[in-house]
């Protein structure tokens, strides 16, 4: 489990975070919503400790990292995978090379051991027979299903999903929701996935945590998020004229 | 300081190291061995010609220009003008390189698996560069001193035997090693500079280009306070 308590961020005079306190379950897809700009990306940033957080802490499985040395956050982060939003590959290097780079840089396996994680998990987010494709000849489905490959090779305890399918076709993202899904369920992983995507909210949402203007304004799982009446929350659920017309 | 220190720390594992380092290599040094040797060229015949038609006193001997066009290469022209050049072809790539990966989160990336993002990507280019750099100034020494007696050649300014004999007269490999330390010390600020631009940038495209920009500046800035600086204590 990972728990934020009493999370505070700010950017020079700007209070980003707001005394932030939640908790994100194992095997369960944990999500963080709100609109763009409320906080989510650097609340997220904050727990993989990306950015150093002002006031609170960040627990691990009951361990405190905000208070770890760099030698104790490495050993922290090998246990977590990251999908950042633009899916971050490294360019120099092919979806193979992508995908082994943490396998080559953290584990003494033999080349043939490497190989075969490497077409597992790429068999796993169906890219099958795909190992020598550069990153300039994938789409961004693939580029996405790249990313979560590269970000589970080494088994993860934390998945961290930062807006998975933006920039995707509804279908696409549909197919990575699920992916993620399936795999925080298959392994028992405590995923957290930011999105402000209302069809992921309701499609893998087990527990949602909306942020309002830096502030958990509101915390449930998909089956309540339709019926609350907390307006804040209502103006962002039913802000698409879709959801609009279906709530009529 | 903290970023240096984060740099010059031992690589994690040895063997992406060295991989890294055979690509810097190549990167850095072979592929800029084109832009040297046209430029070393060019001025090598320039300088020779320049001073055989500055020469108007029938005391001194023609073989001057072959002497003035080895010191002017091996003292000035290789160790410095060729590390300026560098500078904006070099510093210019790994700020960019650098900075782009910072914007497309690359960096953070690294970061989350755990890698000491700084030393995996500054230390190579950084060791690349100071191995790699003399060995293009040595190039560039030969190819300056070559271009001036084809322009002599060509032109019959000065007869092949003179040019010979006077990069021959008075020759003293302290000057060799006067220019190679000073090559040392410029490829290190080239790269230390062009990776600290680089990794320092926020933002995206723009400040990329800034940050590129910024680093060719620095990085010849100090190369010429460091030129300076290093000519006094050496030759001094």
């Amino acid at each position: 489990m990972i728990e934020a308590r009493n999370i505070d961020k700010y950017f020079g005079e700007n209070h980003v975070l707001r005394d932030v306190t939640c908790k994100f379950h194992p095997g369960k897809t944990n999500l963080i919503i709100g609109q763009s700009g409320s906080g989510k990306t650097v609340l997220m940033k904050c727990l993989v400790g990306l950015y150093e957080v002002d006031h609170g802490q960040v627990f691990y499985d009951g361990r405190n990292f905000s208070v770890m040395n760099i030698g104790q956050r490495k050993e922290i982060r090998q246990e977590l995978g990251m999908l950042f939003q633009g899916a971050a590959l490294f360019d120099s290097m092919n979806v193979q090379e992508n995908v082994m780079f943490p396998l080559n840089m953290f584990t003494r396996k033999s080349a043939e051991e490497k190989l075969d994680r490497v077409n597992f998990v790429l068999k796993r987010v169906n890219l099958e027979n795909q190992n020598k494709l550069t990153t300039s000849e994938l789409s961004g489905g693939m580029k996405k299903r790249v990313a979560i490959a590269r970000a589970i090779v080494m088994n993860p305890k934390y998945l961290f999903c930062d807006e998975p399918n933006s920039g995707l076709d509804p279908i696409t993202s549909n197919l990575i929701d699920l992916l993620i899904q399936e795999l925080t369920y298959e392994y028992g992983i405590t995923t957290i996935v930011n999105t402000h995507d209302m069809n992921s909210v309701l499609s893998i949402g087990d527990s949602i945590e909306f942020i309002y203007q830096g502030q958990i304004w509101w915390s449930g799982s998909k089956e309540e998020i339709l019926h609350m009446g907390n307006k804040e929350l209502n103006d962002f659920v039913f802000g698409m004229e879709l959801t609009k017309r279906l709530r009529k | 300081m903290l970023l240096m220190q984060r740099v010059f720390t031992r690589p994690q594992k040895g063997r992406l190291f060295w991989q890294a380092l055979l690509f810097e290599i190549d990167q850095l040094g072979i592929d800029s061995i084109g832009i040297v040797a046209f430029i070393s060229t060019f001025m090598g015949a320039v300088v020779a010609i320049q001073t055989a038609y500055n020469i108007d006193n029938p005391f001194i001997p023609m073989s001057m220009v072959g002497w003035t066009t080895r010191q002017s290469i091996i003292l000035e022209f290789s160790p410095t003008v060729i590390s300026l050049i560098l500078a904006g072809k070099v510093g210019s790539r790994i700020a960019s390189q650098i900075g782009t990966m910072r914007v497309t989160e690359q960096i953070d990336a690294l970061e989350i698996m755990g890698v000491n993002s700084a030393n995996y990507l500054i230390l190579p280019k950084v060791v690349a560069s100071v191995l790699i750099n003399p060995v293009l100034i040595v190039f560039s020494m030969w190819l300056g001193i070559i271009g001036g007696w084809g322009a002599m050649l060509f032109s019959k300014l000065v007869s092949t035997h003179d040019y010979i004999h006077g990069i021959q007269i008075d020759f003293q490999a302290y000057i060799i090693f006067y220019a190679l330390t000073k090559t040392i010390f410029f490829a290190f600020i080239i790269s230390t500079v062009s990776g600290y631009f680089g990794y320092q940038t926020q933002g995206g495209a723009l400040e990329v280009g800034q940050a590129s920009t910024k680093a060719v500046v620095v990085s010849s800035i100090v190369i010429i306070l460091f030129n300076l600086v290093l000519t006094q204590l050496l030759l001094g």
